[in-house]
Protein backbone atom coordinates (compact mmCIF):
# COMPACT_ATOMS: atom_id res chain seq x y z
CA UNK A 1 0.00 0.00 0.00
CA UNK A 2 2.93 2.28 0.58
CA UNK A 3 3.56 2.29 -3.15
CA UNK A 4 0.11 3.79 -3.81
CA UNK A 5 -0.59 7.49 -3.85
CA UNK A 6 -3.69 8.73 -2.10
CA UNK A 7 -5.51 9.12 -5.40
CA UNK A 8 -4.61 5.63 -6.48
CA UNK A 9 -5.76 4.24 -3.15
CA UNK A 10 -9.14 5.94 -3.44
CA UNK A 11 -9.75 5.01 -7.05
CA UNK A 12 -8.63 1.47 -6.32
CA UNK A 13 -11.41 1.28 -3.77
CA UNK A 14 -13.94 2.72 -6.17
CA UNK A 15 -13.29 0.41 -9.11
CA UNK A 16 -15.61 -2.51 -9.69
CA UNK A 17 -14.63 -6.02 -10.56
CA UNK A 18 -16.03 -6.20 -14.05
CA UNK A 19 -16.21 -8.24 -17.22
CA UNK A 20 -17.23 -7.11 -20.69
CA UNK A 21 -16.81 -3.88 -22.61
CA UNK A 22 -18.78 -0.70 -23.11
CA UNK A 23 -22.41 -1.02 -22.20
CA UNK A 24 -22.18 -4.79 -21.91
CA UNK A 25 -20.03 -4.58 -18.81
CA UNK A 26 -21.08 -6.58 -15.77
CA UNK A 27 -20.01 -5.53 -12.30
CA UNK A 28 -19.39 -8.98 -10.88
CA UNK A 29 -18.79 -7.73 -7.34
CA UNK A 30 -22.14 -5.94 -7.18
CA UNK A 31 -23.98 -8.90 -8.70
CA UNK A 32 -22.32 -11.49 -6.46
CA UNK A 33 -22.57 -9.61 -3.16
CA UNK A 34 -26.14 -8.41 -3.66
CA UNK A 35 -27.30 -11.75 -5.03
CA UNK A 36 -25.51 -13.72 -2.35
CA UNK A 37 -26.88 -11.56 0.46
CA UNK A 38 -30.35 -11.73 -1.04
CA UNK A 39 -30.31 -15.50 -1.47
CA UNK A 40 -29.03 -15.90 2.07
CA UNK A 41 -31.51 -13.65 3.82
CA UNK A 42 -34.57 -14.41 1.73
CA UNK A 43 -33.78 -18.12 1.86
CA UNK A 44 -33.54 -17.87 5.64
CA UNK A 45 -36.77 -15.90 5.79
CA UNK A 46 -38.56 -18.39 3.54
CA UNK A 47 -37.27 -21.13 5.83
CA UNK A 48 -38.62 -19.29 8.87
CA UNK A 49 -41.95 -18.75 7.12
CA UNK A 50 -42.16 -22.41 6.12
CA UNK A 51 -41.53 -23.51 9.68
CA UNK A 52 -43.80 -20.80 11.05
CA UNK A 53 -46.46 -22.05 13.42
CA UNK A 54 -49.24 -20.29 15.22
CA UNK A 55 -47.69 -21.48 18.48
CA UNK A 56 -44.90 -19.78 20.38
CA UNK A 57 -42.45 -18.55 17.72
CA UNK A 58 -38.77 -19.38 17.96
CA UNK A 59 -36.04 -16.74 17.91
CA UNK A 60 -35.49 -16.43 14.18
CA UNK A 61 -39.18 -16.73 13.33
CA UNK A 62 -39.94 -14.13 15.96
CA UNK A 63 -37.37 -11.75 14.50
CA UNK A 64 -38.66 -12.22 10.95
CA UNK A 65 -42.22 -11.70 12.15
CA UNK A 66 -41.16 -8.55 13.96
CA UNK A 67 -39.55 -7.07 10.86
CA UNK A 68 -42.45 -8.15 8.66
CA UNK A 69 -44.97 -6.66 11.09
CA UNK A 70 -43.03 -3.39 11.22
CA UNK A 71 -43.04 -3.16 7.44
CA UNK A 72 -46.67 -4.25 7.21
CA UNK A 73 -47.74 -1.58 9.69
CA UNK A 74 -46.00 1.08 7.63
CA UNK A 75 -47.70 -0.23 4.51
CA UNK A 76 -51.11 -0.30 6.21
CA UNK A 77 -50.67 3.31 7.35
CA UNK A 78 -49.85 4.52 3.87
CA UNK A 79 -51.35 2.15 1.34
CA UNK A 80 -55.10 1.80 1.74
CA UNK A 81 -55.88 -0.50 -1.16
CA UNK A 82 -55.74 -4.27 -1.13
CA UNK A 83 -52.70 -5.74 -2.80
CA UNK A 84 -50.77 -8.97 -2.42
CA UNK A 85 -47.69 -7.26 -3.81
CA UNK A 86 -47.08 -4.10 -1.83
CA UNK A 87 -46.12 -5.56 1.55
CA UNK A 88 -43.78 -8.23 0.11
CA UNK A 89 -42.24 -5.57 -2.14
CA UNK A 90 -41.66 -3.23 0.80
CA UNK A 91 -40.31 -6.07 2.93
CA UNK A 92 -37.91 -7.14 0.18
CA UNK A 93 -36.63 -3.60 -0.28
CA UNK A 94 -36.17 -2.92 3.41
CA UNK A 95 -34.35 -6.14 4.24
CA UNK A 96 -32.21 -6.28 1.11
CA UNK A 97 -31.18 -2.64 1.08
CA UNK A 98 -30.46 -2.74 4.79
CA UNK A 99 -28.16 -5.73 4.42
CA UNK A 100 -26.34 -4.34 1.39
CA UNK A 101 -25.87 -1.02 3.16
CA UNK A 102 -24.62 -2.85 6.23
CA UNK A 103 -21.69 -4.18 4.19
CA UNK A 104 -20.37 -0.65 4.64
CA UNK A 105 -19.64 -1.42 8.31
CA UNK A 106 -16.99 -3.98 7.40
CA UNK A 107 -13.64 -2.16 7.52
CA UNK A 108 -12.87 -0.78 4.04
CA UNK A 109 -9.60 -2.63 3.56
CA UNK A 110 -10.49 -5.92 5.17
CA UNK A 111 -12.39 -7.78 2.45
CA UNK A 112 -10.46 -6.21 -0.48
CA UNK A 113 -7.24 -7.45 1.12
CA UNK A 114 -8.72 -10.91 1.55
CA UNK A 115 -9.75 -11.20 -2.10
CA UNK A 116 -6.51 -9.52 -3.17
CA UNK A 117 -4.64 -12.54 -1.90
CA UNK A 118 -6.73 -14.78 -4.12
CA UNK A 119 -5.72 -12.69 -7.13
CA UNK A 120 -8.66 -10.33 -7.51
CA UNK A 121 -7.45 -6.77 -7.99
CA UNK A 122 -10.61 -4.69 -7.56
CA UNK A 123 -13.61 -5.53 -5.46
CA UNK A 124 -16.32 -3.16 -4.15
CA UNK A 125 -18.10 -4.64 -1.22
CA UNK A 126 -21.05 -2.28 -0.85
CA UNK A 127 -23.47 -3.01 -3.69
CA UNK A 128 -25.59 0.05 -2.94
CA UNK A 129 -22.63 2.30 -3.87
CA UNK A 130 -23.10 1.04 -7.41
CA UNK A 131 -25.66 3.19 -9.27
CA UNK A 132 -26.48 0.20 -11.46
CA UNK A 133 -28.01 -1.50 -8.47
CA UNK A 134 -29.92 1.50 -7.18
CA UNK A 135 -31.24 2.31 -10.65
CA UNK A 136 -32.17 -1.30 -11.27
CA UNK A 137 -34.22 -1.24 -8.09
CA UNK A 138 -35.81 2.14 -8.69
CA UNK A 139 -36.66 1.31 -12.30
CA UNK A 140 -38.21 -1.99 -11.23
CA UNK A 141 -40.25 -0.11 -8.65
CA UNK A 142 -41.16 2.39 -11.38
CA UNK A 143 -42.30 -0.41 -13.69
CA UNK A 144 -44.51 -1.80 -10.91
CA UNK A 145 -45.78 1.74 -10.31
CA UNK A 146 -46.79 2.10 -13.97
CA UNK A 147 -48.40 -1.34 -13.93
CA UNK A 148 -50.36 -0.51 -10.75
CA UNK A 149 -51.51 2.72 -12.36
CA UNK A 150 -52.94 0.82 -15.32
CA UNK A 151 -54.51 -1.88 -13.20
CA UNK A 152 -56.20 0.44 -10.73
CA UNK A 153 -57.17 3.34 -13.00
CA UNK A 154 -57.34 1.82 -16.45
CA UNK A 155 -55.98 3.52 -19.54
CA UNK A 156 -58.81 6.06 -19.62
CA UNK A 157 -58.54 6.96 -15.96
CA UNK A 158 -54.77 7.31 -16.15
CA UNK A 159 -54.99 9.52 -19.24
CA UNK A 160 -57.69 11.61 -17.63
CA UNK A 161 -55.60 12.07 -14.51
CA UNK A 162 -52.46 12.90 -16.49
CA UNK A 163 -54.28 15.50 -18.58
CA UNK A 164 -56.45 17.22 -15.96
CA UNK A 165 -54.41 17.23 -12.75
CA UNK A 166 -53.51 19.73 -11.34
CA UNK A 167 -54.74 22.62 -13.57
CA UNK A 168 -57.95 21.29 -15.11
CA UNK A 169 -58.73 20.19 -18.67
CA UNK A 170 -57.96 23.56 -20.34
CA UNK A 171 -54.27 23.33 -19.60
CA UNK A 172 -53.93 19.68 -20.64
CA UNK A 173 -50.47 19.94 -22.26
CA UNK A 174 -49.00 21.62 -19.21
CA UNK A 175 -50.63 19.04 -16.95
CA UNK A 176 -49.16 16.25 -19.03
CA UNK A 177 -45.71 17.83 -18.92
CA UNK A 178 -45.96 18.20 -15.17
CA UNK A 179 -47.00 14.61 -14.83
CA UNK A 180 -44.12 13.35 -16.97
CA UNK A 181 -41.56 15.35 -15.03
CA UNK A 182 -43.10 14.20 -11.76
CA UNK A 183 -43.04 10.55 -12.75
CA UNK A 184 -39.58 10.60 -14.30
CA UNK A 185 -38.25 12.24 -11.17
CA UNK A 186 -39.46 9.34 -9.06
CA UNK A 187 -37.01 6.60 -10.10
CA UNK A 188 -34.16 9.06 -10.47
CA UNK A 189 -34.56 10.56 -7.02
CA UNK A 190 -35.09 7.12 -5.51
CA UNK A 191 -31.91 5.72 -7.07
CA UNK A 192 -29.71 8.76 -6.58
CA UNK A 193 -30.70 9.26 -2.95
CA UNK A 194 -29.62 5.77 -1.94
CA UNK A 195 -26.54 5.80 -4.16
CA UNK A 196 -25.44 9.25 -3.02
CA UNK A 197 -25.80 8.50 0.68
CA UNK A 198 -24.00 5.20 0.54
CA UNK A 199 -21.30 6.42 -1.84
CA UNK A 200 -20.59 9.41 0.36
CA UNK A 201 -20.54 7.25 3.47
CA UNK A 202 -18.15 4.81 1.83
CA UNK A 203 -15.98 7.71 0.69
CA UNK A 204 -15.74 9.02 4.23
CA UNK A 205 -14.69 5.56 5.43
CA UNK A 206 -11.97 5.48 2.74
CA UNK A 207 -10.73 8.95 3.68
CA UNK A 208 -10.67 8.02 7.35
CA UNK A 209 -8.69 4.90 6.45
CA UNK A 210 -6.08 7.18 4.87
CA UNK A 211 -5.34 8.95 8.15
CA UNK A 212 -3.00 6.28 9.45
CA UNK A 213 -3.19 5.90 13.20
CA UNK A 214 -5.79 8.67 13.50
CA UNK A 215 -8.37 6.47 11.82
CA UNK A 216 -8.77 4.56 15.06
CA UNK A 217 -10.66 7.27 17.01
CA UNK A 218 -12.53 8.39 13.89
CA UNK A 219 -13.71 5.18 12.23
CA UNK A 220 -15.79 4.04 15.21
CA UNK A 221 -17.91 7.20 15.63
CA UNK A 222 -18.49 7.35 11.90
CA UNK A 223 -19.48 3.68 11.83
CA UNK A 224 -21.91 4.26 14.69
CA UNK A 225 -23.38 7.23 12.92
CA UNK A 226 -23.45 5.28 9.70
CA UNK A 227 -25.66 2.59 11.28
CA UNK A 228 -28.31 5.28 11.45
CA UNK A 229 -27.85 6.18 7.77
CA UNK A 230 -27.92 2.52 6.74
CA UNK A 231 -31.24 1.92 8.45
CA UNK A 232 -32.67 5.26 7.46
CA UNK A 233 -31.87 4.88 3.76
CA UNK A 234 -33.34 1.38 3.67
CA UNK A 235 -36.44 2.71 5.41
CA UNK A 236 -36.72 5.75 3.12
CA UNK A 237 -36.43 3.64 -0.03
CA UNK A 238 -39.13 1.31 1.29
CA UNK A 239 -41.40 4.12 2.46
CA UNK A 240 -41.20 6.05 -0.83
CA UNK A 241 -41.93 2.88 -2.76
CA UNK A 242 -45.06 2.35 -0.68
CA UNK A 243 -46.06 5.99 -1.17
CA UNK A 244 -45.65 5.65 -4.95
CA UNK A 245 -47.73 2.46 -4.88
CA UNK A 246 -50.48 4.20 -2.97
CA UNK A 247 -50.35 7.11 -5.45
CA UNK A 248 -50.73 4.58 -8.24
CA UNK A 249 -53.62 2.82 -6.57
CA UNK A 250 -55.62 5.86 -5.48
CA UNK A 251 -57.13 8.31 -7.90
CA UNK A 252 -56.98 11.97 -6.96
CA UNK B 1 -21.16 6.85 -12.70
CA UNK B 2 -21.19 4.27 -15.41
CA UNK B 3 -24.51 2.69 -16.18
CA UNK B 4 -24.16 -0.65 -17.91
CA UNK B 5 -25.64 -4.10 -18.28
CA UNK B 6 -25.22 -4.74 -14.52
CA UNK B 7 -28.57 -2.94 -14.39
CA UNK B 8 -30.33 -5.92 -15.98
CA UNK B 9 -28.61 -8.40 -13.72
CA UNK B 10 -29.62 -6.41 -10.66
CA UNK B 11 -33.18 -6.07 -11.91
CA UNK B 12 -33.35 -9.84 -12.26
CA UNK B 13 -32.02 -10.33 -8.72
CA UNK B 14 -34.52 -7.81 -7.41
CA UNK B 15 -37.43 -9.43 -9.24
CA UNK B 16 -36.37 -12.85 -7.97
CA UNK B 17 -36.25 -11.66 -4.38
CA UNK B 18 -39.61 -9.92 -4.67
CA UNK B 19 -41.03 -13.15 -6.02
CA UNK B 20 -39.54 -15.21 -3.18
CA UNK B 21 -40.91 -12.80 -0.58
CA UNK B 22 -44.28 -12.64 -2.26
CA UNK B 23 -44.65 -16.38 -2.60
CA UNK B 24 -42.66 -18.05 0.16
CA UNK B 25 -42.13 -15.50 2.92
CA UNK B 26 -45.07 -13.17 3.39
CA UNK B 27 -48.16 -15.41 2.90
CA UNK B 28 -47.12 -18.25 5.25
CA UNK B 29 -45.86 -15.74 7.79
CA UNK B 30 -49.10 -13.80 7.60
CA UNK B 31 -51.12 -17.00 7.96
CA UNK B 32 -49.16 -18.02 11.03
CA UNK B 33 -49.56 -14.58 12.58
CA UNK B 34 -53.27 -14.47 11.84
CA UNK B 35 -53.72 -17.97 13.22
CA UNK B 36 -51.87 -16.95 16.38
CA UNK B 37 -53.95 -13.81 16.68
CA UNK B 38 -57.09 -15.89 16.42
CA UNK B 39 -55.78 -18.40 18.96
CA UNK B 40 -55.02 -15.63 21.43
CA UNK B 41 -58.40 -14.01 20.86
CA UNK B 42 -60.13 -17.36 21.33
CA UNK B 43 -58.14 -18.02 24.46
CA UNK B 44 -59.07 -14.65 25.92
CA UNK B 45 -62.71 -15.21 25.04
CA UNK B 46 -62.61 -18.67 26.64
CA UNK B 47 -61.00 -17.23 29.77
CA UNK B 48 -63.70 -14.57 29.94
CA UNK B 49 -66.39 -17.19 29.48
CA UNK B 50 -64.84 -19.35 32.18
CA UNK B 51 -64.75 -16.42 34.56
CA UNK B 52 -68.39 -15.68 33.87
CA UNK B 53 -69.49 -19.27 34.31
CA UNK B 54 -67.48 -19.45 37.51
CA UNK B 55 -69.28 -16.40 38.86
CA UNK B 56 -72.57 -17.89 37.74
CA UNK B 57 -71.93 -21.23 39.40
CA UNK B 58 -70.79 -19.48 42.58
CA UNK B 59 -74.09 -17.64 42.55
CA UNK B 60 -75.98 -20.87 41.97
CA UNK B 61 -74.03 -22.62 44.70
CA UNK B 62 -74.95 -19.81 47.11
CA UNK B 63 -78.56 -20.20 46.12
CA UNK B 64 -78.40 -23.94 46.62
CA UNK B 65 -76.80 -23.52 50.02
CA UNK B 66 -79.48 -21.05 51.10
CA UNK B 67 -82.17 -23.42 49.88
CA UNK B 68 -80.57 -26.39 51.59
CA UNK B 69 -80.27 -24.43 54.83
CA UNK B 70 -83.94 -23.46 54.67
CA UNK B 71 -84.88 -27.05 53.97
CA UNK B 72 -82.74 -28.29 56.87
CA UNK B 73 -84.39 -25.78 59.22
CA UNK B 74 -87.75 -26.94 57.97
CA UNK B 75 -86.87 -30.59 58.50
CA UNK B 76 -85.57 -29.92 62.00
CA UNK B 77 -88.77 -28.00 62.78
CA UNK B 78 -90.88 -30.83 61.46
CA UNK B 79 -88.90 -33.34 63.46
CA UNK B 80 -89.31 -31.32 66.63
CA UNK B 81 -93.01 -31.04 66.01
CA UNK B 82 -93.23 -34.74 65.35
CA UNK B 83 -91.28 -35.49 68.52
CA UNK B 84 -93.56 -33.37 70.69
CA UNK B 85 -96.54 -34.93 68.94
CA UNK B 86 -95.20 -38.40 69.61
CA UNK B 87 -94.59 -37.55 73.26
CA UNK B 88 -98.12 -36.22 73.49
CA UNK B 89 -99.47 -39.36 71.84
CA UNK B 90 -97.48 -41.58 74.15
CA UNK B 91 -98.75 -39.62 77.16
CA UNK B 92 -102.33 -39.98 75.97
CA UNK B 93 -101.92 -43.67 75.30
CA UNK B 94 -100.40 -44.18 78.74
CA UNK B 95 -103.19 -42.23 80.35
CA UNK B 96 -105.82 -44.24 78.50
CA UNK B 97 -104.16 -47.48 79.38
CA UNK B 98 -103.99 -46.45 83.04
CA UNK B 99 -107.64 -45.50 83.03
CA UNK B 100 -108.62 -48.76 81.46
CA UNK B 101 -106.57 -50.76 83.96
CA UNK B 102 -108.08 -48.77 86.77
CA UNK B 103 -111.61 -49.46 85.49
CA UNK B 104 -110.88 -53.17 85.10
CA UNK B 105 -109.50 -53.34 88.61
CA UNK B 106 -112.53 -51.51 89.96
CA UNK B 107 -114.87 -53.90 88.15
CA UNK B 108 -113.01 -56.88 89.50
CA UNK B 109 -113.09 -55.47 92.99
CA UNK B 110 -116.81 -54.89 92.70
CA UNK B 111 -117.27 -58.38 91.40
CA UNK B 112 -115.22 -59.73 94.29
CA UNK B 113 -117.26 -57.66 96.74
CA UNK B 114 -120.59 -58.87 95.38
CA UNK B 115 -119.36 -62.43 95.39
CA UNK B 116 -118.26 -62.09 99.02
CA UNK B 117 -121.59 -60.50 99.89
CA UNK B 118 -123.41 -63.39 98.22
CA UNK B 119 -121.34 -65.93 100.16
CA UNK B 120 -121.87 -63.94 103.34
CA UNK B 121 -125.62 -63.78 102.68
CA UNK B 122 -125.74 -67.55 102.18
CA UNK B 123 -123.80 -68.12 105.35
CA UNK B 124 -126.06 -65.70 107.30
CA UNK B 125 -129.13 -67.41 105.86
CA UNK B 126 -127.76 -70.80 106.78
CA UNK B 127 -126.89 -69.47 110.21
CA UNK B 128 -130.40 -68.02 110.63
CA UNK B 129 -131.99 -71.24 109.44
CA UNK B 130 -129.85 -73.34 111.76
CA UNK B 131 -130.70 -70.88 114.57
CA UNK B 132 -134.34 -71.17 113.81
CA UNK B 133 -133.98 -74.95 113.54
CA UNK B 134 -132.42 -75.02 116.96
CA UNK B 135 -135.33 -72.98 118.34
CA UNK B 136 -138.06 -74.82 116.59
CA UNK B 137 -136.51 -78.30 116.60
CA UNK B 138 -139.69 -80.13 116.75
CA UNK B 139 -142.25 -78.11 115.05
CA UNK B 140 -140.24 -77.50 112.07
CA UNK B 141 -139.88 -80.40 109.75
CA UNK B 142 -137.17 -79.73 107.29
CA UNK B 143 -139.02 -81.62 104.70
CA UNK B 144 -142.39 -80.00 105.21
CA UNK B 145 -141.10 -76.50 105.49
CA UNK B 146 -138.48 -76.65 102.82
CA UNK B 147 -140.47 -74.11 100.76
CA UNK B 148 -140.57 -71.73 103.66
CA UNK B 149 -136.89 -72.19 104.47
CA UNK B 150 -135.86 -71.61 100.94
CA UNK B 151 -137.99 -68.46 100.79
CA UNK B 152 -136.32 -67.15 103.96
CA UNK B 153 -132.96 -68.10 102.56
CA UNK B 154 -133.67 -66.18 99.30
CA UNK B 155 -134.96 -63.22 101.28
CA UNK B 156 -131.76 -63.00 103.27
Amino acid sequence: MSTQTTGEYISHHLTNLHVGHGFWTFHLDTLIISGGLGLLVFGAMAYAARQATAGVPGGWQNFVEMVATLVDNQVKDTFHGKSALVTPLALTIFVWVFLMNAMDLIPVDFLPQVVHHSGVEHFKFVPTTDPNLTFAMSLTVFAIYIGMNFIHKGVGGLLHEALTVPFGPWLAPINLMFRIVEDVAKPISLALRLFGNMYAGEMVFILIALLGVWQLPLALPWALFHILIITLQAFVFMMLTVVYMSMAAESH
Amino acid sequence: MNINATLFGQAIWFALFIWITMKYVWPPLQNAMHARQKQIADGLAAAEEGKQSLAQSALRADEEITKARARATEIVGQAEKRVSQMIEEAKNAARNEGNREKAAAKAEIEQEVSRAREALRLQVAALAVSGAEKILRREVDAKTHADLLQAVQAEL
